[in-house]
């Protein structure tokens, strides 16, 4: 066994920088981290042993137990839901006689839940032993029964089923690009560091996942701060539910993505950079390392890029292990130097003290694809599309109840009805916009705006017609931040997890007035006091359903303003259990007096 | 004026020098004027984990520990709005953990209980978690009490920082966070934690405790019981408990 990982830890030149990759290698080649394996891991990378143990126990894909030889998690966002992925559960689970979070006691197979994998054009996903299956049907998870009672490996199942189909259903400047790999950096080589810098401040580009901070002035800040060594950080960590599109972006602009990062790498002066993929879409990985290596092959990445003396930059493809807050761009680069992925108090920013303290620019997907254009294209042509604050196009990922899911890319400054329309949306009775942090909009805000000025956007674009039960909605959203908190502050720790249980007790009935007061007051909490954005906005679906959707929580309030907290029935099962008694005598009435 | 005035900030109507580099909590605590906070220590970089210190600044909140006072800035602490978002962050973690103050050896000398008198919290408010903690009583001379863990990271630092052992470190997420220790067998006993570390004296509530000393100073002879909080915590340092 320890043969084994000294084969890991030597491909990973035993850095601890390394560490989640090492145990990402771990976890698929012994299905756990066991303690004895965390002892071994510490000794060889020179780390503390309780380090290592934290970094094992904070993502979500490790686990410090043996899950059944074949795992599978259930993507559990919304989306999902909507789509029957509850039923189909309960049919493998069914299949194998095991309830949700058991192994079978043969120890063959593990069913649990994962937070959005990012296929909600094509729901419902799963991840089996980290491969993603798409487009669950009850065939389709008759066929994964028998393949895994059969016992052969995940990588040799019929490759049909890990097809992820594309929907690029509207094209604009990004999506429609036809640049040729290294076009961009010809083109900033052109205009040098300071023109490029200059070209991407003055066409007014934003951060394209979720701050809206503006690009040119980041980086900028990295530029100018001092030190020999700079990085530039593609945040594919895209975990925001209902969000794909840099799945799509990556599967079919791959090199304008990459040409973008070179070309913030030339005008901020970086020699190394790193792609952060989130976990979630291990299908990428291969075709992005084959694009990597194709691009050094041709001199777009590596030592004198296109011949010139002195411009070296490469890229190093990171994976994530299943850990929303790693989207946020100081907890990516703890995560990216193989820790905890906990947010770093602010400031000093990364442009100055970013990974390995170094100056670092942080950028999104889109927005490095966008960085390219404006390299070639200038930035007067960049600004011709969208709005005065919102200069360009930007992705949207079109979810739920719609006749047509997948990408939209639209100008910035599109209306939400516009969006409806073309997608075949019908009866909307809501869309949350930018995903559970973004925005709630009822049927009657759908002339509003998507762009800075009036609806921000990360592009997460879900639809709910009028059949879906808005606490329904909520409840999942709570679920979501409750398990994707880091835990390192009070109020989002705690928080999330209240209002995931206020939610619960609504949601069967039983909850009060009080609970329902009490929701707002813990996500005003949250929103005032939290150390980073997850827990700043995890409040936000929550008190826009309060605000917007008030009928579908009093329709499950029980009359009485108070409710006991607690059920005296369920109280009693351990004293049931221990005597072995079920029959109607062992229960309370469920009356309430 | 004269040049060499240090340059101030307002802090609920007061003027409060600082130097260049301090946040508005070193600040104010070195100038006598307390805000609450559970997770800060004077010898350590705060971290701004507990958001007790939570204070207005300039109309926004912002953690008092973490932010670098400017000269001109207005910050308000005592004031009704900010005491409430304090007293739900007290309720939030009587509410987390497993907080008895009346069984509890370290009741009045605990700053979570003096906190949370100063701050009037009479209830925990919400449904409590109650959480399943057993305690680590393997080793000779230190009790480890989860139970009463705020997650802190007090210990952690003071172990890692300062005695250079990492005995203590943090695993889990989200509400699932907790205090684990450095041995492969998860008990106190099997690292080289020592009763005079570093570690050991830094906890602000009842966690880590040392063993047979239970009770040494009766209650209501404990460093809260005779003076609140708010004059305790802006003794000079060496009079500090």
């Amino acid at each position: 066994m320890h043969g084994d990982l000294s084969a890991i830890l030597a491909h990973h030149r035993y850095e601890s920088l390394r560490l989640v990759q090492i145990m990402r290698d771990v976890m698929a080649l012994h299905g756990c981290i066991a303690p004895a394996t965390i002892t071994h891991l510490a000794e060889a990378l020179n780390l503390p042993r309780a380090q290592v143990e934290g970094v094992a126990g904070f993502y979500a894909f490790f686990a410090s137990e043996p899950r059944g030889r074949f795992r599978i998690l259930f993507s559990d966002n919304v989306t999902d839901e909507m789509a029957g992925s509850a039923e189909l559960r309960a049919r493998i689970l069914d299949a194998f006689r095991i309830g949700l979070g058991e192994v079978s006691r043969d120890g063959l197979v593990s069913v649990g839940l994962t937070s959005c994998t990012g296929l909600c054009d094509q729901g419902p996903a799963m991840l089996v032993n980290g491969h993603a299956i798409a487009r669950l049907t009850p065939a389709r998870i008759g066929a994964i029964s028998s393949l895994i009672r059969g016992g052969s490996p995940v990588d040799q199942w019929p490759e049909n089923l890990f097809a992820i189909v594309s929907h690029l259903e509207r094209k604009d400047r990004v999506l429609s690009s036809t640049l040729a790999p290294g076009e961009a950096i010809d083109a900033a080589m052109t205009r040098g560091a300071a023109g490029t810098l200059a070209e991407i401040r003055a066409s007014n580009l934003r951060g394209r996942g979720g701050g809206g901070f503006p690009t040119g002035t980041k980086w900028e800040a990295c530029a100018r701060a001092p030190g020999p060594e700079r990085f530039i950080v593609c945040n594919a960590d895209e975990g925001e539910p209902g969000t794909f599109k840099d799945r799509e972006l990556l599967t079919h602009h791959a090199d304008l993505v990459l040409d973008g990062m070179t070309v913030a790498a030339l005008a901020v002066g970086a020699q190394k950079g790193f792609l952060y993929l989130r976990g979630e879409y291990p299908f990428l990985i291969a075709p992005l390392e084959a694009a990597l290596a194709d691009r050094r092959a041709k001199n777009l990445l590596g030592p004198a890029i296109r011949g010139a003396v002195g411009f070296d930059f490469d890229v190093e493809l990171h994976v994530g292990a299943g850990a929303y807050v790693c989207g946020e761009e100081s907890a990516l680069i703890e995560s990216l130097e193989g820790k905890r992925g906990i947010p770093r108090n602010r400031p000093p920013f990364p442009v100055t003290h970013g990974y390995l303290q170094k100056p670092t620019v942080v950028n999104n997907v889109e927005t490095l694809a966008a960085a390219a254009l404006i390299a070639v294209h200038g930035a007067a042509w960049f600004r011709e599309v969208g709005t005065t604050k919102s200069a360009g196009t930007k992705l949207h990922s079109v979810s739920g109840d719609v006749a047509r899911p997948g990408i939209y890319e639209y100008p910035f400054g599109v209306s939400v009805r516009q969006v409806l329309d073309d997608c075949g949306a019908r009866d909307t009775q809501a869309v949350q916009v930018g995903g559970p942090s973004g925005t709630l909009l009822t049927a009657g805000e759908i002339d509003r705006r998507l762009a800075i000025e009036d609806v921000p956007t990360a592009g997460a674009f879900m639809v709910f017609d009028r059949t879906r039960d808005m606490l329904d909605v909520a409840f999942n959203f709570a679920r979501f931040f409750a398990h994707e908190s880091c835990g390192f502050c009070t109020p989002c720790r705690v928080g999330t997890t209240l209002v995931r249980h206020m939610m619960a007790r609504l949601s069967e009935g039983k909850g009060s007035r009080r609970d329902v007061k009490d929701l707002a007051r813990v996500a005003r909490l949250m929103k005032a006091t939290s150390h980073c954005g997850l827990g700043t906005t995890a409040g936000n679906p929550i008190l826009d359903a309060l605000e917007k959707f008030q009928p579908a929580f009093v329709r499950r309030l029980p009359s009485l303003d108070v409710l006991p907290s607690f059920d005296l029935d369920e109280a009693l099962a351990p004293a049931r259990e221990a005597t072995g008694r079920d029959d109607a005598g062992a229960h309370l009435d469920e009356e309430v007096p | 004026m004269s040049d060499e005035a240090p340059p101030t900030f307002l802090l609920d109507g007061h003027d409060v020098p600082f130097e260049p580099g301090q946040t508005i909590l070193q600040a104010a605590l070195a100038a006598g004027h307390y805000v609450p906070y559970l997770c800060f220590h004077r010898e350590f970089k705060p971290h701004g984990s507990c958001k007790v210190c939570t204070v207005k600044l300039n109309g926004r909140t912002a953690t008092s520990c973490t932010t670098p006072a400017h000269e001109g800035d207005e910050v308000l602490s005592n004031v009704p709005e900010i005491r409430e978002l304090r007293r739900n962050l007290i309720q939030f973690l009587f509410t987390e953990g497993n907080h008895f103050c009346p069984s509890c050896e370290q009741s009045g000398n605990c700053t979570l209980q003096a906190v949370g008198y100063e701050l009037g919290v009479t209830t925990g408010h919400y449904n409590p978690l109650f959480p399943n903690r057993p305690v680590d009583a393997s080793h000779p001379d230190v009790l480890l009490d989860f139970n009463r863990c705020i997650l802190c990271e007090l210990c952690v630092r003071a172990s890692s920082l300062v005695d250079q052992k990492s005995v203590f470190a943090l695993s889990g997420r989200g509400i699932t966070k907790h205090l684990i220790v450095n041995a492969e067998s998860g008990r106190l006993a099997d690292t080289n934690l020592d009763p005079a570390d570093t570690a050991m004296s830094v906890c602000p509530v009842g966690a880590i405790l040392h063993k047979r000393r239970g009770f040494r100073t009766p209650i209501g002879q404990r460093t809260y019981d005779e003076h609140p909080i708010r004059e305790v915590a802006v003794r000079p340092h060496e009079e500090k408990p």
